[in-house]
């Protein structure tokens, strides 16, 4: 099982955290803290995979961004790195060659995305299209319902105009 | 829309807080948000309370408190509109954890939104059940998560599949209600559905047993299929990754296979034609592929035995282990630490490559494979690996020298072959890691020490010539100093000089050099700068012509602004100038460490490390002249009988020595393995607590002095124990005690005589044993029973029971009474006698038990004594 997901910046900014198990907001500084420690240190070409008290962070860089997750010491290693391709994968597509910036301007998104891929730190979808379409589904239901409310109060700012 | 709204956009506020130049403005900027957003709330702003919600996310994701916002999640949930709802639920996962009450109260609409009409909302609902749910909440909703494993959409079925997951994970008494909705999941086509659904059974098999026999029962085969059919299936592009298919479902789907395989030879049986498939056929030039073989290595190593499949696997791991990609060689580690278990001779032929990797730079690779090659370790290897690891500490990164040192004294102290060669590995890492050395493992090092007598000058040159080069290694210097002083006569007269040493030139004063230098070193603590200054004392009676020299040193340290040190610096003063009759007694050598019960006590402190001792107590033959025996006596009496407040009553060779024996340390010699495993060696190391030492006894010289001649008479150990309650903390009222003692001449003794000892003692009852022996047949003691009743009841039909091992015989001779007066007031005596067939190997023991009346109520008290006396 996942345990928590990280996008640290290579300065060490936190840009996304989803936590799976409890961990209070004192751990959660400390295990950020920790982390970014441990994963920004490293030099590059080492393998991916830091111990962490007990369990292991896989991490990847794609660009100035370290994607982190954090998993169960028995879970598979190689897989972990892959669901992490998954997710960039995906939100490339979403976003169009995703940058830092995108994810910082509309981290809601990227958490929307992230919760199609996981829940309860297990793997959800492995078809990259179909959590394309479900995202893209439930953001169209937001542009209708936004359309209809202002729709609403144009025709109430008519009205009493 | 609202023109009276103060708030700016989110992308506004993240714009402005990306900004700020330090931190102080971006708390500013912060706060004035954070201010905005709380009127809002307590307006109860309905239109903005969305944008709100976003901006405290991100608020929240930059580490400031936003707690005040939790329940406007719980407004925004309870809201009829679609975004509004995916805002919140968003939140919620965010900023609350399953631990707040306040979760509580979105039980209701988690209930209502489960059983939407529009499945995007259900979606929302059960991915914040799956993500934050508390056991209660999981209880609670449980069932409307069952009904949604059936739902059409099979995108809510898959979420309900990982949301069942967290409610089983949260309360395990659930795990049988869902057991056939996960089996009829096992079925499904569509791969969201198929992953989430044999991740289910896996976790559903982890938690019940009941869950595991029905899907081995049920579903092995099937699953074997699933898993043929993905293996063989034709490239689709939706699930493609590297040219496999769906790697995600590969690795479920050979998850649970292990699990079902485990123990199970039917179901290992049939699965062993797919893995085997799976493990020649993939792919292993990308990540996906080695994944995929990554997981089908680990199922074939957990299921039922398969010769040619285990080979099959450990040919991966070897190709792993060889790769150029760090990510592989750190799995193939990984892995083969869990084959060892199963297979360690094969795991044994890539030691070469394993230890390679320790010397890898990269961190985590380098810790992986010492954790391996530290199992690897065994009685036939032990030489090279650790030559091996030997070596590379001189080179390694700073960081990784703890972990190293420490595993490399465990392998040394575990697999030495012989005295020797532990001692020079020893000495090698303390030269190289001295400071990374860990407390126990120079204690243990000592006590080997001493027990090698034919070592004894070879370590103490050797550890000459080391402290030359590497003398900024506290432990080594440490050793130094210890070794030093006990066989500073070695070193000098180069006693027991073997074939493989070059010959060395010391003279006394150079011995003295070294201590001297130990001792003024800046980086020296407290505890060497006190092995050093004892090792002084010991010099200045081995080398009488640098008697002048090392008294000068002493009294350097009699300005001493540590205590510890100003006594022992004064005690030791007094010694050398005015008491130069016993000096040379007193400084006699240590007596041989007891290395079983060092070894017995450190069993548990350090697992692992140690065998457990075989023999309880066995006092080596040596070539020190003192036997154990009367050490552990006079130690007796130190402890046993002395009411003075100080426990250990501080008999004077204990403080010349630095000694500070707790009442723990008698024991050592009943091989018993309590808890006080280091005090023995750490108070022979002199580091004891130093107040023992104010309250310094006087006459215990003396039967130490008597001790080389004959045993410790009674009339000692009753003078020894009123004095040493007198003398006061002050150095002069103990000299002259001393003096007026010292002269005094030994006695004489009929026969070994031992002190006795409280057998057994309760608030109500105390038992002392008192011993006798006849010299002509010393298997046999008598043993007289004192019972002393210490309450204010008197005790009735008062009976007295022991029990002893087979390899004693004993004798119970009937009481002087089975009345016991109160408050003391008399006593009943019992004697036994025992016969110890193993005499001299091992020590009495004894179960007691003893019952009586109070006022006609029945009492019982039972014992064990394990502190007799040595050699009875």
């Amino acid at each position: 099982m996942i345990q928590f997901v990280l996008l640290i910046s290579r300065q060490g900014k936190v840009r996304l955290t989803k936590w799976y198990s409890p961990y209070s907001q004192k751990e959660r500084n400390k295990a950020i803290r920790e982390i970014s420690g441990l994963v920004l240190t490293r030099a590059p070409k080492l393998c991916n995979f830091v111990e962490w008290r007990g369990h292991k962070v896989v991490y990847k860089r794609y660009a100035s961004l370290y994607f982190c997750m954090c998993m169960d010491e028995e879970d598979n290693e190689l897989e972990v790195l892959e669901v992490i391709h998954h997710f960039v994968e995906i939100l490339d597509r979403y976003f169009g060659s995703v940058c830092e910036l995108d994810l910082i301007f509309n981290f809601h998104k990227a958490y929307y995305i992230l919760d199609e891929l996981l829940i309860a730190g297990e793997l959800q979808e492995s078809s990259k299209k179909t959590i394309a379409r479900l995202i893209a589904a439930q953001d169209s239901l937001v542009e209708t319902a936004k359309e209809e409310a202002s729709s609403l109060s144009n025709i109430i700012s008519q009205a009493t105009k | 829309m609202n023109p009276f709204s103060s708030g700016t956009r989110l992308r506004d506020m993240i714009r402005a807080i990306r900004a700020c130049k330090t931190a102080a403005e971006e708390r500013a900027v912060v706060r004035k948000e954070c201010a905005a957003i709380r009127a809002a709330i307590n307006e109860n702003d309905n239109d903005y309370r969305h944008r709100n919600l976003a901006k405290l996310m991100f608020i929240h994701m930059l580490g400031y408190p936003t707690h005040f916002g939790q329940m406007e999640c719980l407004k925004l949930i309870a809201s009829p509109g679609f975004p509004e709802k995916r805002i919140g639920y968003l939140g919620l996962m965010l900023l609350l954890d399953e631990r707040q009450e306040v979760l509580m109260l979105v039980t209701n609409s988690l209930k209502q939104d489960l059983n939407h009409t529009n499945q995007y909302i259900v979606g929302l609902a059960l991915c914040a059940l799956g993500n934050i749910c508390s056991a209660e909440m999981a209880r609670d909703l449980a069932p409307e998560v069952e009904r949604l494993l059936q739902f059409r959409d099979p995108n809510i079925r898959k979420k309900a599949a990982l949301c069942s997951i967290r409610i089983i994970k949260k309360v395990p008494d659930l795990a049988e209600n869902f057991i056939n909705p996960a089996t009829s999941l096992l079925r499904e086509k569509h791969h969201g559905v198929l992953i989430t659904g044999v991740q289910l059974c896996t976790d559903l098999c982890k938690i019940s047993t009941e869950a595991l026999e029905h899907i081995r029962k049920k579903c092995t085969d099937g699953l074997v299929r699933t898993l043929k059919d993905l293996a063989n299936s034709p490239y689709s592009p939706e699930y493609d990754i590297a040219g496999i298919t769906d790697p995600f479902l590969h690795i479920r789907l050979l998850k649970l296979l292990r699990v079902l395989g485990e123990g199970d030879a039917d179901a290992s049986d049939s699965m062993n034609d797919i893995l085997a498939q799976v493990a020649t056929k993939t792919e292993s030039n990308k990540v996906a592929g080695n994944a995929i073989l990554y997981e089908c290595v680990q199922t074939i190593m957990s299921i039922e035995d398969n010769g040619g499949l285990r080979v099959l696997a450990i040919n991966i791991l070897g190709r792993f282990l060889s790769n150029r990609d760090n990510n592989i060689r750190y799995v193939a580690l990984n892995m083969l630490m869990r084959a060892v278990t199963a297979d360690a001779q094969a795991v044994q032929r890539h030691r070469a490559t394993i230890l390679e990797c320790v010397k890898d730079s990269d961190a985590s690779i380098r810790k992986r494979a010492l954790e391996l090659v530290y199992v690897l370790v065994n009685d036939t290897n032990v030489k090279p690996l650790a030559k091996e690891l030997i070596d590379y500490l001189e080179v390694s990164d700073q960081d990784f020298r703890a972990d190293l040192t420490a595993k490399i004294c465990s392998i040394v102290a575990k697999f030495s072959p012989e005295k020797i060669w532990y001692i020079d590995q020893m000495l090698k890492v303390l030269s190289e890691a001295g400071n990374f050395v860990k407390d126990e493992v120079w204690y243990a090092l000592i006590v080997v020490i001493t027990n090698a007598s034919e070592l004894h000058g070879y370590t103490v040159r050797a550890l000459y010539r080391a402290f030359q080069t590497s003398a900024e290694q506290e432990t080594l210097v440490r050793i130094t100093v210890w070794c030093v002083g006990e066989y500073g006569d070695m070193l000098v007269h180069n006693v027991g000089m073997l074939d493989i040493e070059d010959p060395i030139t010391v003279t006394e004063s150079d011995a003295v050099d070294i201590v001297e230098i130990a001792i003024n070193r800046h980086a020296s603590d407290l505890t060497t700068k006190a092995m050093a200054l004892a090792a002084l004392l010991k010099l200045s009676s081995r080398f009488p012509s640098c008697s002048e020299r090392i008294r000068e040193i002493i009294v350097e340290f009699k300005g001493s602004f540590v205590l510890e040190l100003q006594q022992r610096a004064i005690e030791f003063n007094a010694i050398i100038a005015k008491h130069q009759n016993i000096r040379s007694t007193l400084v006699e050598r240590m007596p041989v460490l007891d290395e079983a019960t060092f070894i017995g006590r450190r069993a548990g402190s350090l697992p692992g490390a140690a065998s457990t001792p075989t023999v309880p107590s066995v006092s080596l033959p040596n070539g020190v002249a003192k036997p154990v025996a009367p050490l552990v006596d006079l130690l007796d009496l130190g402890s046993d009988d002395a009411p003075a407040p100080s426990s250990s009553g501080g008999d004077f060779l204990q403080d010349l020595l630095g000694v500070d024996l707790s009442p723990a340390s008698q024991q050592s010699g009943a091989g018993q393995a309590s808890k006080s495993g280091n005090d023995v060696l750490l108070d022979l190391l002199s580091i004891g607590s130093p107040s023992a030492q104010t309250s310094s006894s006087t006459v215990d010289i003396l039967s130490s002095n008597s001790s080389n001649k004959a045993q410790v008479s009674p009339l000692d150990d009753l003078s020894s124990v009123s004095l040493s309650s007198k003398s006061t903390s002050n150095a002069a009222p103990m000299m002259d005690l001393l003096d007026g003692f010292a002269p005094s001449p030994p006695r004489e003794n009929n026969g070994p005589v031992y002190p006795s000892i409280t057998a057994f003692e309760s608030n109500s009852l105390r038992l002392t044993f008192d011993f006798s022996k006849q010299p002509e047949n010393p298997q046999t003691t008598v043993i007289q029973a004192t019972f002393t009743n210490l309450t204010s009841n008197t005790y009735t039909d008062f009976v007295f029971q022991a029990a002893v091992p087979k390899f004693l015989q004993l004798h119970l001779d009937p009481a002087s009474s089975n009345t016991l007066p109160a408050d003391g007031n008399g006593s009943i005596t019992q004697s036994l006698k025992i016969t110890n067939s193993q005499h001299g190997k091992k020590s009495l023991v004894m179960r007691t038990r003893i019952a009586y009346k109070i006022n006609g109520k029945d009492t019982l008290e039972e014992g064990q004594v394990n502190n007799f006396p040595r050699d009875l």
